[in-house]
């Protein structure tokens, strides 16, 4: 009775160990600075430094193919942290490929949602929750404020408002920062 | 001779693709583009010649002599995912831009019904250590060679003025129903 049960246990525990060992040899050669280069990156996946996310940057910068100011979202001080890593002189963003803005968070108006899916199609994270001809919305936590569903968006539906930090008590009263034009096009009505 | 027959009946005469009808779901859905299906083919045949070998480890030093095979098909299962996990490890070390191109159908190699139909075969025809191995890497080589020849039928395809009803998932079945109607003509030519 107990014989089958060992003989599972065994099986599974010593392909697990082996697995894990070829994995953890596997790790530190070349994949590591790549590693830490993304861990730098924001995470945002939003293209903008022409690349499909920021895992292909992070190897592109390890394989010197691609500069380290091509990243927006983070900004200057993601600019210097590479430059440190990289001992590498920091550098300006490189404004062709946008420019550094306050930490956004899509946000869908409910009542003109068509549900036509074509934001979650878009959205790199996961972050659009929806079904066909049904209202999606916007998971804020998971938004990396990556404007990737702006376009596609059939009803322009879709807003960029500043995201808000966690809630704390007792409130405290700090004015908003200025909204920008391209992005915010109006209040939020649920402020 | 007889090894040697057993790889030929593996590979051309029982063709686990085309002749047994194992292992479709990769046949058909990697044979897009050639380098995929190449990489592909590599791939399984790894999985395949590795898992054959694995299994009758198993069956013959594990699970015979405690008189546990009605553990086969799990245990099985388990060996055949480990060296799948192994497989994609070494790939995306070795080859990152091949780990890619093959994305999901990488781990699906574990449900490929070819690769636990060789290690159930094997039982069956109770082949020992070398002959598993041959058989296992008998099937890789059929299951290779079909897909890639699949895939360049396709790619010839993409280019052919085919009728607009056949475009696309028709012609790529009748493609490889036609070239299972080419196998047939092994039959008899070896017997295992």
């Amino acid at each position: 009775m107990i014989a089958p049960i060992l003989v599972l246990l065994g099986l599974l525990l010593s392909i697990g160990l082996v697995l894990s060992m070829i994995a953890r040899r596997f790790q530190p050669d070349e994949t590591s600075v790549v590693e830490q280069i993304n861990a730098i990156l924001p995470q945002t996946q939003c293209g903008q430094c022409s690349y499909p996310g920021c895992r292909p940057y992070a190897e592109a910068i390890a394989e010197g193919q691609a500069d380290i100011n091509q990243c927006p979202p983070g900004g200057e001080a993601g600019v210097r942290a590479l430059a440190e890593l990289l001992g590498r002189e920091p550098k300006p963003l490189d404004e062709s490929h946008g420019v550094h803005k306050a930490p956004t968070v899509a946000v869908i108006d409910e009542s003109r949602c068509i549900g036509c899916k074509l934001c979650i199609q878009a959205c790199p994270v996961d972050a659009i929750l929806g079904a066909p001809k049904l209202m999606h919305t916007v998971i804020a936590d998971e938004c990396t404020g990556c404007e990737l569903c702006l376009p596609p968006c059939p009803v322009d539906c879709i807003d960029m408002l500043p995201r808000r930090g966690p809630f704390v008590w007792p409130l405290q009263f700090e004015p908003r920062p200025a909204p920008m034009p391209s992005t915010q096009k109006r209040e939020p009505d649920h402020a | 001779m007889d090894l040697f027959l057993i790889i030929i009946s593996a590979a051309l005469v029982n063709n686990f693709v085309l002749v047994q009808f194992l292992g479709l779901c990769p046949f058909l859905g990697v044979s897009n583009r050639l380098e995929g299906a190449a990489g592909m083919a590599m791939a399984t045949a790894f999985v395949l010649t590795l898992a054959s070998v694995a299994s009758y480890c198993l069956t013959a030093w594990v699970l015979e002599p405690l008189g546990l095979e009605y553990l086969r098909i799990v245990a099985f299962i388990v060996v055949i995912a480990g060296l799948v996990q192994l497989t994609e490890l070494t790939m995306r070390h070795a080859a990152p831009m091949l780990h890619r191109v093959l994305g999901i159908y990488l781990p699906l190699i574990t449900s490929n019904c070819a690769v636990l139909g060789v290690a159930l075969l094997n039982v069956r025809e109770q082949h020992s250590l070398v002959e598993s191995a041959l058989y296992g890497f008998g099937a890789a080589i059929g299951f290779g060679g079909v897909v890639v020849l699949l895939a360049a039928a396709r790619t010839r395809l993409a280019m052919a003025d085919v009728p607009e009803s056949f475009r696309g998932a028709p012609i790529a079945l009748v493609t490889a129903g036609l070239m299972a109607l080419a196998f047939m003509g092994f039959a008899g030519f070896a017997r295992l």
